[in-house]
């Protein structure tokens, strides 16, 4: 990938996160902080690397997208809108009433939503679903996923781990979005599930560890992940909560809370400055 | 063909027969194969079985992955973990998107017998029967589980069926038998009283139908096998005509089909409705036909709530 490809990346990175800040703002709630973290590993995947058509979102080749950690859809409603799978003026009804744009990932109504989620832990299951039906269905779309280290705490990721190293589920790349808090406080003083790489190692995994916000990191273990046969891949993104936004960042604070008018411009301010 | 068969094991015989007819199914299971009789299915088809091991939840949202790529998975456990230990599967990853998943529990209810209160359900119709969208089904025999299985495969959308581990006589032919779902089964009219049956309790209504009839009460027996979209059409009309009800499941007495058919007549033609089921307890070891007795799943005890809810018609 060129350098070229990878300002892109990192504007349309910037754009997802204006928007999400955009999104919440308007919405007076929503999950700012995990949204952001995520902003990158959404750009790369959608304006680099998944199969998907916005004209046909529901292609049946096409490469799929599970946001397992549901709750920070502003990050993936805002790369599909600026992917143009529907309209961005539509972000700004999020989580109203008379908004397709749920609280939570609601693939009914949401054009490019592949997967409903919010119920943690889940969505990596249904991943693992549509993994194992391209293998029934010998077809070759690939999966991704992003499940949070918190969700991870939920013993149903590791059941899928062990369903997806046994069906040798290689067209899966999950990515864990690392940003080291939960609602309630830094992961590790909650209910640790660290270390990731040698459980999902355990669990026969291929893993791999990059810095999230990393878009070079991000494509190479993306290309390693394809090119891997016979098991399932996790990337591993260390992140930071909150990324971009000065007063946000690694902040628990920000997991599920709307920024005031000051705040919000403030956060755009700092987001904008990231421009040039 | 057998007088009985339990419905289960003409759940795991439908798979397998449709398997070949209908290719765009596949079949999951959480290391029971061997008792929900999806084996039958995995002998021959087993690049179609899929086992799941130890872990009902991940089974549920797996099917759902696999329904949003156009492929209709059966998913099958005991009826006490697809309704319960994976509730929140069935509802989340199945059910809110509309899935087109088919829940196969069998071992349902009392009826288990000697395994206990742990793996007897008497609260998944209550359970599935909340959530928007899914259809549940409990069928009566074998004809009728084949019939219902075939029928699933042709909505779209969750479907809930439930099969017993214990044998039960067949009522209907195969040969003239029709499914519909949400249509209730006339199976004899009656003027006094109906009996809304479903499951295992079905046979034991024709009997206590008989029983009544030598007390002079003609009872209107009807088999209600699915329980969502329930059939409020014929409900109410045999509720009309009789102006006093019984409904037997084995379920418990809270809703049920017991609490479906009350909340439906309530509104539409308050009559006596007099509920055979679980009362309000779990279940215990023992044998199916003890048990059934203890926790009143009986003719006597059909017909003795006809009685009494004949006597309580204005």
């Amino acid at each position: 990938m060129d350098k070229k490809q990878i300002e892109l990346i990192k504007k349309e990175a910037n754009l997802i996160r204006k928007d999400i800040i955009e999104e919440v703002f308007s919405a007076s709630s929503g999950h700012p902080g995990g949204a952001l973290s995520i902003a990158d590993i959404l750009a790369y995947l959608y304006f680099h690397e998944m199969r998907v058509d916005p004209k046909n979102p529901q292609c049946e080749d096409r490469d799929r997208f599970v946001l397992s950690k549901g709750h920070t859809c502003p990050a993936l409603y805002a790369t599909l809108a600026e992917r143009g799978f529907f309209d961005k003026a539509l972000l700004k009804t999020f989580r109203q009433a008379d908004s397709i744009l749920q609280g939570h990932p609601d693939m009914k109504h949401i054009p490019g939503v592949d997967m409903s989620a919010g119920s943690l832990g889940l969505g990596i299951s249904t991943a693992c679903g549509m993994a194992l039906s391209a293998k029934i269905q010998n077809k070759d779309y690939r999966v991704y996923s992003i499940i949070g280290d918190g969700e991870s705490e939920e013993g149903q990721v590791w059941e899928a781990a062990m369903f997806a190293a046994h069906y040798k589920l290689d067209n899966l790349t999950v990515f864990l979005d690392y940003n080291g808090l939960q609602i309630d406080g830094p992961i590790e003083e909650i209910v640790d599930p660290a270390p990731f790489d040698k459980k999902f190692e355990a669990f026969k995994w291929n893993v791999i560890v990059i810095d999230g916000h990393d878009i070079e990191q991000i494509d190479k273990a993306v290309q390693q992940a394809k090119s891997c046969k016979g098991k399932p891949t996790v990337i591993i993104a260390k992140t930071i909560k909150g990324k971009g936004v000065s007063f946000m960042e690694n902040k628990v604070g920000w997991h599920g809370k709307a920024p005031n008018e000051d705040e919000y411009k403030q956060a755009i301010a700092d987001l904008s400055a990231l421009d040039n | 063909m057998a007088d009985k068969i339990a419905t289960r094991q003409a759940y795991g015989e439908a798979l397998a027969a449709l398997g070949e007819k209908y290719t765009n199914f596949v079949v999951l299971d959480a290391d029971l194969a061997e008792a929900t009789k999806t084996i039958l299915f995995k002998k021959k088809f087993p690049e179609r079985h899929f086992d799941c091991g130890i872990a009902e939840g991940n089974m549920m949202s797996v099917a759902a992955g696999i329904a949003s790529t156009g492929v209709i998975p059966f998913a099958s456990t005991f009826a006490i973990f697809a309704s319960g230990r994976a509730y929140d599967q069935v509802r989340n990853s199945i059910a809110y998107p509309h899935l087109n998943v088919k829940i196969g529990a069998t071992h349902a209810s009392i009826s288990v017998g000697e395994d206990g209160a742990t793996h007897q359900s008497n609260e998944d119709f209550a359970l599935m029967r909340a959530i928007p969208g899914m259809t549940v089904i409990c069928p009566a025999d074998g004809t009728e589980t084949y019939a219902c299985v075939e029928a699933a495969l042709k909505i779209d959308g969750p479907v809930y069926m439930r099969f017993g581990r214990y044998a039960v006589p067949y009522i209907y032919d195969p040969a003239t038998y029709k499914f519909e779902v949400g249509k209730g089964i006339v199976l004899s009219e009656g003027k006094d009283v109906s009996i809304f049956a479903n499951g295992l309790m079905v046979h034991m209504a024709i009997q206590a139908k008989e029983v009544l009839k030598n007390e002079g009460i003609d009872a209107e027996v009807i088999n209600i096998h699915t329980i969502k979209p329930l059939d409020e059409e014929l409900v109410v009309a045999s509720a009309k005509k009789t102006g006093a009800v019984v409904t037997a499941e084995e379920h418990s007495i809270i809703g049920g089909l017991g609490g479906a058919v009350c909340e439906t007549l309530s509104g539409k033609c308050p009559v006596p409705v007099l509920r055979v089921g679980v009362e309000d307890k779990f279940g215990k070891s023992g044998k199916v036909p003890t048990l059934l007795q203890e926790y009143g799943l009986t003719v006597e005890n059909i017909v003795a709530k006809a009685k009494a809810a004949v006597a309580m018609k204005k």
